[in-house]
């Protein structure tokens, strides 16, 4: 059983990354099995695929999203395991214990530990028991003044004073000395008190100018190791845009304590699989926040292979088998830096309008990694993400990842569309991400004072 | 002749804003220039289809959530 070599993989998928899973599929000895919708009958992971299987219509909802219909085409296809990718059905319980009801491996964790930590309040109890840093804060209401400085003390300014009934902003206030708290307290209170009848506030750390950090975990079902951090403060609408291993933002002291700790989580929730813990980093406290694990690959996954050396699909297949972890933690060591670019088919220049189209020319540069969905001739459907491709650089450290990825996206041609590649190039020339400055916000503020 | 609404963009159409609404406009509806017959979603983001022209008796020749290209048409007017 330990062995997936001569057994079949149904990646349940589309895009670059079933390329990416049923490529690892192939390197293991494995036969790769496409699912497909009717409009992906010309995708790339179906040409490259030893054998391809129709779905369903166009619309993800009949298709992709289909939990039954995808278990059903797995089994009658005789695939012995299904990989779910990102997105789609990745993270969804009920449809990881189909699978394994039907008498096939999932590629994943198991359905209980995806349910568990797809519940905010499950996994942010797991979170503190496995002692994970979550955010600082009251443990519900405060009665007065006095108990809310007492706890801001505890938590350092700025604090965030919020209604417990709350919603909408209403009711929040960020403190920044204990001044600020005695004046704005009651005021809040007030507010509170006249938009929800409730006047009943909680404090909160205040993240100014918080980065998006999170560990890569892998686990075997008994034991787990991390693969470092990851760093994706660049967003755009609550969707990374750039992602960067490790995060330049962390001393080593903070980098071990955040990986040790999302370690811990993943041994306490017995987690088989690839597995990503993400944080809200405060870089003036130096403190993290757990925000929630995700229990997949990640898109942003390929930094991390960069910087380790480790196939992370690969390895995420052999645990599903039942094999133990290949690999233990002192196996595992960093060097250099490296840098991700999402490349949608989107216009920039045009409030990033999607712009499905055909693909006339395309031109990787040498040496450069592009995990895409892209060939010469592929007509994008129109009906999905419109993620094209990732460019993935690496470099001897983050100055010289920069120049690299500047380099790549000079030498990158992808005729007959527009893509965000443009973006990308501005913001690897602007001085503050040179820097290292941006935080989660930094982004929508600059397109905001370009457009 | 009967008067035309095509799709401005490739994807999948939507004759009401979200599954448990009413259509935009019923069929045999009258439309005014600017009235928002469908949404058409292209690569997750929605995009709102308006008549360009105005008419009476609309008969659309899709099907609500139809696969569409650029140019499909949609609907006519009298």
């Amino acid at each position: 059983m330990a062995d997936p070599a001569g057994k079949s993989l149904f990646v349940a998928n589309r895009g670059e990354i079933a390329v990416r899973v049923g490529r690892a599929a192939k390197a293991l000895g494995m036969e790769w099995i496409q699912a497909h919708s009717a409009a992906d009958a010309d995708m790339l992971a179906v040409r490259e695929a030893d054998r391809a299987v129709e779905i369903g219509p166009a619309q993800a909802a009949k298709s992709y999203l289909d939990a039954d219909r995808v278990v059903a085409a797995a089994r009658e296809a005789g695939a012995h395991a299904v990989h779910p990718g990102y997105g789609f059905l990745s993270e969804n319980a009920a449809f990881a214990r189909k699978v394994e009801e039907a008498g096939m491996i999932f590629v994943g964790p198991s359905a209980d530990t995806i349910a568990r930590m797809g519940d905010k309040v499950a996994a942010r109890e797991a979170a503190v028991a496995a002692g994970v840093p979550v955010a600082q804060g009251s443990q519900g209401r405060v009665p007065d003044v006095a108990a809310a400085k007492e706890i801001a003390a505890g938590i350092g300014y700025p604090v965030m004073v919020k209604a417990a009934a709350g919603g909408g902003g209403r009711g929040i206030r960020v403190a920044e000395s204990e001044d600020d708290l005695a004046r704005l307290f009651p005021q809040a209170a007030q507010e509170a008190q006249a938009a929800f009848g409730d006047g009943g506030l909680y404090i909160e750390q205040f993240i100014r100018d918080a980065r998006h950090v999170e560990v890569q975990i892998m686990g075997d079902g008994a034991q787990a190791v991390h693969f470092y951090e990851r760093e994706c403060s660049l967003q755009r609408r609550r969707q990374k845009v750039w992602e960067e291993a490790p995060a330049a933002c962390l001393t080593p002291e903070q980098r071990a304590h955040v990986c040790e700790a999302s370690v811990r989580l993943a041994e306490a929730v017995s987690y088989r699989g690839a597995g990503t813990l993400e944080y809200l980093f405060d870089p003036a406290r130096g403190t993290f926040a757990f925000l929630e694990m995700n229990t997949r690959i990640q898109v942003e996954h390929p930094v991390t292979e960069m910087i380790t050396g480790h196939d992370l699909v690969a390895e995420m297949i052999r645990v599903a088998f039942g094999a133990p972890l290949s690999v233990a933690q002192p196996d595992i060591a960093m060097s250099g830096h490296s840098i991700e670019v999402r490349v949608n088919a989107e216009d920039p220049f045009n409030a990033f309008m999607p712009f499905p189209g055909v693909v006339s020319g395309l031109s990787v540069p040498e040496g450069v990694r592009f995990d895409t969905l892209l060939y010469e001739g592929y007509a994008i459907p129109p009906f999905y993400d419109s993620l094209i491709g990732k460019l993935i650089v690496k470099g001897e450290d983050r100055a010289a990842a920069i120049a690299a990825l500047a380099q790549a996206i000079e030498g990158m041609k992808i005729e007959g569309l527009k893509t965000t590649l443009p973006l990308h190039a501005a913001l690897a020339a602007d001085p503050q991400v040179q820097a290292g400055e941006a935080h989660t916000g930094w982004l929508e503020d600059w397109l905001a004072k370009r457009a | 002749m009967a008067k035309e609404i095509r799709s401005p963009l490739p994807g999948t159409f939507y004759r009401k804003p979200s599954p448990e609404a009413a259509p935009f406009v019923e069929d045999g509806a009258s439309v005014a220039v600017g009235d928002v017959i469908g949404l058409v979603e292209v690569m997750k983001s929605f995009h709102e289809v308006k008549a360009e022209i105005a008419g009476a008796n609309i008969a659309f020749k899709i099907e609500n959530e139809d696969a569409v290209t650029a140019g499909a048409l949609l609907a006519e007017l009298e």
